[in-house]
């Protein structure tokens, strides 16, 4: 082999290590300049008690209960109607049919469309479409409840842009179901839909859990589609009913990093938001990582 | 079928009762094989009947119906975008001329950009006024002329709605984003496929898995804070917010799905191509630059695709690293304002029915309309080469 060879494959390995590393290296320095930026401000205070003083000082914790109501509605809405379309897309449609293509063609789709095209769906859809429909059937008066962003159309859009990850997994969960037990429940007499809630659904649990979970970490994280369909600057009181607006972390994260009027002054409060944040989605990816590592081992034995 | 009588040993005693088998002992003897008890079929069809013939079962029925319309809701989700996302944008194809007296109060400009944008704000409202000045005669020109004009100023006395600055920004900070992400996924997942010991692999995974994870939020932070300062810093130029730092953070957000696709087809390569490369003397690299890497090149342009899409429609990021300046400039190292971060930033402030509200929906549908065709090109297209060429189709 010639020198001009050998050094062409030693340097295709040393830069392919080497992006390996830069990917390695750039994850650990924004985990690390965000814990370190992070850390002082980050108390038990902080993440109990609601802003001060124009938000320059006081903690999160409006925004905490906003974001965690908007996943919760959000995964109620959306994990029955991931796991529904998962069924039916391995239970029910033949993976031959239009129907089960076009299907699965929208649901490929819906995970590419960008995250802000969904807040402007909510914006057309759910607050000026089927809000202002609220309205003009439930009440009399001209002004507006429904028909204007609150959480009810922050979570409803949510739980659109988090639909695919869970038909997603929950459809790998359901492969994983062995056909033995499928033909045994059927010839045990047991119809397809006892056969669907008794063995298929107990079964592909761990999937629907997994699901649910990278949902929750991913609607937690996205901001562009509550950015005009419910989220709020600040509210000095929790939500307390579907119609109100909401404040939501990493909305906060937004607002206080770009608009506040001292940027510089609520640095800490902004490092140790994103910390909150950013330990949120961690700990929900990798509890979802290791429920889906279980499933895997359960798939090869 | 019921056991057959003459197949049963004499002595053995049948489940049945033994008057029977004394019955069937003396005349079974001399007809056909299966000459069952006249009242045992007869019970038996009525069994048939009861239980082997499908029954019409109302909870089955529903069951099948729900589950099927909730399936649809996928279906539905998209064609509503497209129908609710076109239905705001509309307008601007219908009212002939652009509503000049509707115009918000100048100062909600740049309320929402970063106080850092600095000379770039002030150049961009600087020539806002010159051009506001000399534009002033041009209200009968068509919404649709505006619409493909080259100022962004919307909030002005004399709205412009060109899009032309805005989808110049989107392409300058998508394309740097996937110059940087493509080249580094794309080797870390060479690396991950064919070079890597098994215990680097189990670091780079979960740190993939980990940016993935990433909110856009935490890396527009990220970028706004630390980044920012760092790039200016080490290359000393003079916007701390420009189109280069939004490249730059954005490739973060796509290095996770170019590597993830990329890795996928590199790992779908059949394991007879790379072998037969090595037992013909080639070495693990040559294998993989020669024969593995031309082998998933569909895949591997699929996962740059994909990638494109992605940054293409991210907002948040662009947001705030781009420094939010709607200039028509190609160059790198100025402020820039993609379509996606415009409608984010500005949906807020408008009203409801103006004809802003409807251009910020066009663009909404164009961002839609164009990560639909790269989505659909990369899904079906390229996947369905993929299979032909691994097949050998």
């Amino acid at each position: 082999m010639s020198l001009r060879k050998k050094l062409l494959g030693t340097s295709v390995v040393t830069l392919s290590a080497l992006a390996a590393f830069l990917i390695i290296t750039v994850v650990i320095l924004v985990m690390g300049t965000i814990i370190v930026g992070g850390k002082d401000a980050f108390t038990w205070e902080f993440l109990t008690s609601a802003p001060r003083e124009g938000m320059t000082e006081g903690g999160i914790f409006p925004a905490i209960v906003g974001t965690a109501l908007l996943v919760v509605i959000m995964s109620i809405v959306g994990v029955p109607i991931g796991t529904i379309t998962a069924v039916y897309l391995s239970e029910y449609a033949s993976s031959r049919s239009i129907l089960a293509r076009s299907i699965r063609f929208a649901v490929n789709t819906l995970a590419g469309v960008p995250a802000i095209v969904f807040g402007l769906f909510g914006l057309g859809f759910f607050v000026q479409f089927v809000g202002s429909g609220m309205d003009k059937v439930l009440t009399d008066s001209t002004d507006l409840r429904w028909a204007q962003p609150n959480i009810l159309w922050a979570s409803l859009t949510m739980a659109l842009l988090t639909l695919p990850v869970v038909i997603v997994s929950v459809e790998e969960a359901i492969k994983t179901v062995p056909a033995e037990l499928r033909a045994a429940s059927l010839a045990l007499g047991a119809t397809k839909w006892q056969t669907i809630v008794k063995i298929v659904i107990p079964n592909s649990i761990t999937g629907i859990l997994t699901g649910a979970i990278l949902a929750v970490s991913r609607g937690a994280g996205e901001v562009a589609p509550i950015l005009f369909t419910g989220a709020a600057y600040f509210l000095p009181h929790l939500p307390g009913s579907l119609s109100d607006q909401f404040m939501e972390l990493g909305y906060h994260v937004y607002i206080m990093s770009t608009q506040s009027t001292n940027v510089d002054a609520t640095r800490g409060i902004q490092y140790a938001t994103t910390l909150v944040l950013l330990l949120l989605t961690f700990l929900l990816n990798f509890s979802a990582i290791f429920l889906r590592s279980r499933l895997r081992a359960r798939q090869i034995t | 079928m019921v056991a057959d009588p003459q197949q049963v040993l004499p002595g053995t005693p049948l489940p049945h009762s033994t008057a029977q088998v004394g019955h069937s002992f003396t005349s079974a003897s001399r007809s056909a094989d299966i000459r069952p008890d006249p009242l045992t079929v007869g019970e038996m069809k009525r069994m048939r009947g009861a239980d082997l013939k499908k029954r019409f079962r109302w909870d089955e029925f529903l069951s099948e119906i729900i589950i099927t319309v909730v399936a649809f809701v996928s279906l539905a989700a998209i064609v509503g975008i497209f129908v609710f996302v076109f239905r705001e944008a509309m307008p601007i194809f219908l009212v002939p001329s652009i509503d000049a007296t509707v115009a918000a109060p100048p100062e909600a400009q740049e309320t929402y950009g970063n106080e850092q944008i600095g000379d770039a704000a002030r150049r961009v409202s600087g020539s806002d006024r010159s051009r506001t000045a000399e534009g002033s005669g041009s209200e009968g020109e068509s919404t649709l002329a505006n619409f493909l004009g080259t100022t962004w100023a919307p909030v002005s006395m004399d709205p412009r709605y060109g899009i032309i600055p805005l989808v110049v920004g989107s392409i300058k900070v998508t394309l740097l984003a996937v110059c940087i992400a493509g080249p580094v996924a794309i080797l870390a997942a060479l690396f991950t496929s064919s070079f890597a010991p098994r215990w680097s692999k189990e670091i780079l995974k979960p740190a993939i898995e980990i940016l993935a994870g990433f909110p856009s939020v935490v890396i527009g932070f990220f970028a706004l804070v630390v980044l920012a300062t760092l790039l200016q810093d080490l290359f000393g130029y003079k916007f701390r917010l420009n189109a280069f730092l939004g490249g730059v953070a954005m490739s973060l957000a796509v290095i996770p799905i170019i590597f993830t696709v990329a890795e996928d087809a590199l790992a779908a390569v059949p394991k007879f191509m790379t072998e037969a490369s090595l037992a013909l003397g080639a070495t693990k690299w040559q294998t993989a630059l020669f024969v593995k890497l031309p082998a998933a090149t569909p895949g591997v342009f699929a996962a740059l695709l994909l990638g494109f899409g992605r940054a293409f429609g991210e907002t948040m990021i662009v947001l705030m690293a781009t420094g939010n300046a709607a200039m028509l400039s190609f160059n790198m190292l100025e402020p820039v304002r993609t379509m996606s971060a415009t409608i984010g930033a500005e949906m807020a402030e408008v009203v409801f029915g103006d004809t802003h509200y409807n251009v910020l929906f066009m663009l909404g549908a164009i961002l839609f309309l164009f990560t639909f065709v790269l989505n659909a090109v990369a899904e079906v297209f390229i996947r369905q080469r993929l299979l032909k060429r691994f097949r050998g189709g």
